[in-house]
């Protein structure tokens, strides 16, 4: 009796699990606060609903533009500290803040800004 | 040419010698002195007595409605409770006044200090524990906000006014030091960050919206009544900003945790003590 109620319960977390892995967007792992937590520290002027930002890190805007390579984008996110030692960034990536799936959301969602 | 090369160094480990001792006196009051003016260097208008505010030193919107509260603390229940802890003999008949230096008055700030004899930091919360093993009493558990924490909150408004005063000398107080200060400047943790990432090169600045307060200052004014009621004492804090940044935290009262206090305390020697503070 009790083994089904935890097997039910079980199968229930992962299908939820899985659910809001899949609903989530870049912008939600951008914005959630136990994920990418990014507007701890970063302003994103073009989105009316960034609201109260840190400001150690520059302003995520015009993205695309300054980071013409995608894949160094990426890297940066990945471990701010290989381009600079003393970054107060998180090494999003190499400390496994993010997975690689959802790095890759985030990326295409900066591209947007 | 043996010889020489022998002579050339001896004489080169005396001077490594040399230089050893002299960097090890000059240690913590240099790691002082390089914060404050990296400090005055960022911030040309706080005067050094405001680092006591800590981050409500820069937003003065907040300062005010510190202030406001200051005027009739939320908290004055605990401190009397506390004052009536003080002055309840112990089964010795003695009272914590008799036991501890200076009468228990204006001495906060000379703790944490090293005790040689035993060979580690000593809080003010051990001494008043050492006072009522030494009467007869249980000592309290160093964590615990209705013994340890409510005694200790009336404690140090009996230092009001003194400045704080940590006194690192000889080798194993300076070993407990570098440990503290290890513990504040060593990254770790998922998001790789040290006490030093937020409290030295942050400070000042917004994450959200919160205010980074400068470490120096930061030991003064302990214990601080977090929305005006929740006892927080300083060793407290360190728990709490290890769980929010995912370190791996560990218990007030802990050898760890009374390096780092000695160490951080020290980064706010000559500054005003102040108990308790109103934090939101
Ligand atoms: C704790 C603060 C902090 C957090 C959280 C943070 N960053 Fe950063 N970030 C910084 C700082 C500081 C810099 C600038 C220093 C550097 O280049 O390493 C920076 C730099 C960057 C840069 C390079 C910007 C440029 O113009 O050169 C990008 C892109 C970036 N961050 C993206 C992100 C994203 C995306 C997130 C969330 C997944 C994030 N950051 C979370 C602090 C942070
Ligand atoms: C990611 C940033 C961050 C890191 C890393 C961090 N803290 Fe904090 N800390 C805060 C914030 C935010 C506050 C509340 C605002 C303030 O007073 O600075 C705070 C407050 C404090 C306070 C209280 C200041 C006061 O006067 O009320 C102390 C003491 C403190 N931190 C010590 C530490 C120690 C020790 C470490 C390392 C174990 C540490 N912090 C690591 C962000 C951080």
């Amino acid at each position: 009796m009790r083994k089904r109620a935890s097997i039910i319960t079980g199968v229930l977390a992962t299908l939820l699990a899985a659910s809001a892995f899949a609903a989530e967007t870049g912008k939600d792992i951008a914005f959630n606060r136990s994920k990418g937590n990014c507007l701890a520290c970063h302003a994103m002027p073009t989105l009316p609903d960034a609201e109260q930002p840190g400001e150690s890190g520059p302003p995520l805007i015009a993205m695309q533009a300054r980071f013409p390579d995608k894949a160094v984008l990426r890297a940066k996110i990945w471990d701010a500290t290989a381009s600079n030692p003393q970054s107060f960034m998180p090494p999003m990536g190499k400390h496994q803040v993010l997975t690689e799936g959802e790095i890759d959301k985030v990326v295409e969602f900066l591209y947007g800004l | 040419m043996k010889k020489i090369a022998k002579k050339t160094l001896m004489a080169l480990a005396g001077l490594g010698v040399m230089m050893g001792a002299v960097s090890a006196n000059a240690g913590p009051e240099e790691d002082r002195l390089k914060l404050v003016s990296h400090f005055k260097h960022k911030f040309p208008d706080l005067k050094q007595e405001d680092y006591v505010y800590s981050a409500l030193a820069f937003d003065p919107d907040a300062k005010s409605q510190y202030n406001s509260i200051m005027e009739f603390p939320p908290y004055l229940g605990v401190l009397e409770k506390g004052e009536k802890m003080w002055k309840t003999p112990l089964k010795s008949g003695k009272t914590y006044a008799d036991c501890l230096p200076n009468g228990g008055k204006m001495i906060a700030g000379n703790y944490p200090m090293f005790d040689n004899a035993r060979g580690k930091v000593v809080t003010l919360e051990d001494a008043i524990n050492d006072c009522r093993v030494a009467n007869g009493e249980d000592p309290y558990k160093i964590g615990d906000d209705n013994t340890m924490g409510t005694l200790g909150a009336y404690m140090r408004t009996l230092s009001d006014g003194m400045k704080m005063n940590i006194k690192v000398e000889g080798e194993g107080a300076l070993k407990a030091y570098e440990d503290g200060k290890r513990t504040f400047y060593q990254r770790a943790g998922q998001l790789n960050f040290s006490c030093g990432s937020c409290h030295v090169d942050n400070a000042g600045v917004r994450i959200r919206s919160e205010l980074l307060s400068p470490v120096v200052g930061q030991a003064v004014h302990w214990p601080a009544f977090r929305g005006g009621d929740k006892l927080t004492t300083l060793q407290d804090r360190y728990e709490g900003c290890q769980k929010n940044v995912r370190h791996v935290n560990d218990k007030a009262g802990g050898a760890r945790y009374n390096n780092l206090e000695y160490f951080h305390s020290y980064m706010s020697n000559g500054l005003e003590m102040k108990s308790s503070v109103f934090r939101k």
